[in-house]
């Protein structure tokens, strides 16, 4: 490993072609306009080519998961915010079917159609985010994002009606959410979703022919179907490998059986394909939002019978997963039958995505190290805990 | 010279101004922040940026990937231990003058994250803030309101005389200590040019003198 004071080395090259020369080792970040948060990597460089890559983690690591075993089960719910801060309706959700599962609890309808609203509308923000900052990266500066963040501030603005914050919600409860929609809440989502498919439409003519794009995602950085599946990749990034495989559809969590959506999957696996998933995906959301807001029954938000003082579930072990925007998002509970729990451990689809960074990255330039990382999708917050 | 002989002037086409406002004037309104993001409160940095809240009408649009070309150290997030080192040594690479905003309660004293053993306790401890903008994350109109703090302090700087500042000095330091790791801790927790831990006075609780505070 290299100190951080010593960013550029020069190593002995040894060629296969017997050839003369030097390896450059550089590191990349911690503070780089294109890392994603402070994320570093050690690069070993043939000229422009990447030799070796070996990402460094760790600058933001937070103590998440050792602070919630000193909080009680209610206390963590504002941490998970602060995970993937892009999306914190789908991370209190993930941590909220995990306490309902250790301690059976069941969780109303109209509950169950208030998670999946919110937790479609923060897919739609996340990957809409994802692409302005992934074209970003390419060099197209900030039409694309600023397009992204025009109709995410308004997703924002539903959320702040609803929760009370922007981007930190600690919405959901055990056993349901935390309040009810406010008034003409409904009318205004209907509203606002039914102008997404223009944006839509809008967005993928910006985008989805340029040519720079084209150039610069199609055949970069292939993940196969075998290490992707090996590596234990999910989300969107291992359904541009074309493995058919969402949590949604799998695990059926909530009532996502009642929803007719489609999974959109890739064939290449490279960076166009993660891309065009993400897109796609989009266009999914939108279609379970329309029957979600439809068909939204009237009802309590909360189980009468969870309590929320004294929490205490039996001793058990418990693991509630998620179709969160970034891939498979779990938590793992171990009770001992206090308040806290015995362990605490986050399964984050960000770090898993990212150990096959460096396979993605080997033999291309250094310019397309910044594509893929932003293509893969990461968040710090959840890489490090 | 006199306000009325300056409007008067004015609306004749002629601007009267002295060195010291011109000066500011120009600097306040050309103030450009490191591309530098740690944690959440980048998100609502850059969104500070985009269109809805555009923090280019206050001339901080130009977010600068190299320390050398910025002005505005903007602290968005949580700084860990791992991470300080790399943040004071940014801040000793900008060049003066230089200003730094703590954007967050992670920034200012380590938020809800304080009681974390990798989290630093506010990055006051080792290179000076000048204005703090509490929240869990500050909204934008939070941050573009520490911006114009941010203004009103510069266009007040004397160029001469004992209140100048920082830069305009040859005696004040421009670079601060890098910490390094220590075998507990970063070493040294607090550099005291910068940053002293409150006194509170003990001896007095508990005592018949301490109604009388």
């Amino acid at each position: 490993m290299i100190a951080a004071t010593e960013p550029i080395r020069i190593l002995p090259k040894s060629r296969a072609d017997g050839g003369e020369g030097q390896f450059l080792e550089v590191s990349m970040g911690p503070q780089h306009p294109s890392t994603h948060g402070v994320f570093r990597m050690d690069v070993v460089l043939d000229g422009e080519r990447i030799v070796k890559l070996k990402p460094v983690f760790g600058y933001l690591h937070r103590n998440h998961e050792k602070i919630a075993e000193h909080e009680t089960y209610l206390g963590s719910m504002p941490y998970t915010d602060r995970l993937d801060y892009f999306c914190s309706l789908t991370n209190n959700w993930a941590y909220a079917l995990a306490v309902e599962k250790l301690a059976g609890i069941q969780v109303p309808e109209r509950a169950e159609y208030i998670r999946i609203i919110t937790a479609e509308l923060t897919r739609f923000q996340n990957h809409a985010a994802l692409i302005g900052f992934l074209t970003q990266d390419m060099g197209a500066s900030g039409t694309p994002l600023m397009y992204a963040f025009r109709e995410r501030e308004t997703i924002l603005d539903l959320f702040e009606s609803l929760t009370g914050a922007r981007m930190m919600c600690n919405y959901m409860r055990f056993g349901g959410c935390r309040v009810d929609l406010p008034a003409g809440w409904l009318d205004h989502a209907k509203k606002f979703v039914a102008t997404l498919p223009r944006f839509l439409d809008e967005f993928e003519r910006l985008l989805a022919s340029n040519e720079i794009l084209m150039a610069r995602t199609q055949g970069v950085g292939v993940l196969s179907k075998e290490l992707a599946v090996n590596a234990g990749v999910t989300g969107p990034v291992l359904r541009a490998s074309g493995v058919n495989y969402d949590v949604r559809k799998v695990d059926k969590y909530g009532i996502y059986d009642r929803f007719a959506f489609k999974i959109p999957m890739g064939e290449h696996g490279d960076t166009y394909d993660r891309y065009m998933v993400r897109l796609l995906e989009m266009r999914e959301s939108l279609n379970i939002l329309n029957q979600a807001l439809k068909d939204i029954p009237e009802g309590p938000i909360v189980d009468p019978k969870t309590r929320i003082r004294g929490f205490k579930p039996k001793p058990g072990e418990a693991y509630g997963r998620i179709e969160a925007p970034k891939g498979e998002l779990g938590f793992y509970l171990v009770s001992d039958g206090t308040s806290n729990p015995y362990r605490y451990r986050v399964r984050p689809p960000s770090l898993m995505n990212l150990t096959v960074l460096e396979q993605l990255c080997i033999g291309r330039n250094v310019a397309d190290v910044v594509v893929i990382l932003g293509s893969i999708d990461i968040v710090m917050g959840e890489v490090d805990r | 010279m006199d306000e009325q002989l300056k409007t008067e002037l004015r609306k004749q086409g002629i601007v009267a101004t002295t060195l010291q406002e011109l000066y500011n004037w120009g600097r306040k309104n050309s103030l450009w922040p490191l591309n530098f993001g740690l944690a959440c409160c980048a998100i609502e940095m850059i969104a500070a940026s985009m269109a809805r809240y555009d923090m280019a009408r206050f001339g901080a649009e130009v977010f600068r990937p190299s320390p050398r070309q910025a002005d505005l150290m903007i602290v968005a997030g949580t700084v860990t231990k791992k991470m300080a080192p790399q943040v004071v040594r940014l801040y000793n690479q900008m060049a003066e003058p230089k200003y730094v905003i703590s954007m967050g309660a992670c920034a200012i004293s380590g938020g809800p994250f304080k009681q974390g053993y990798n989290v630093l306790k506010g990055i006051d401890r080792y290179i000076p803030v000048d204005v703090y903008i509490p929240g869990c994350p500050p909204r934008p109109e939070a941050l573009i309101d520490a911006l114009m703090a941010l203004q009103k302090l510069i266009d007040h700087q004397p160029l001469t005389g004992a209140d100048r500042p920082r830069h305009l000095r040859a005696d004040a330091p421009s670079e601060f200590i890098v910490p390094g790791f220590g075998a507990h801790d970063l070493e040294p927790s607090q550099n005291p040019e910068v940053w002293n831990a409150p006194l509170v006075n003990i001896s007095l609780a508990g005592t018949d003198d301490a109604g009388k505070h």
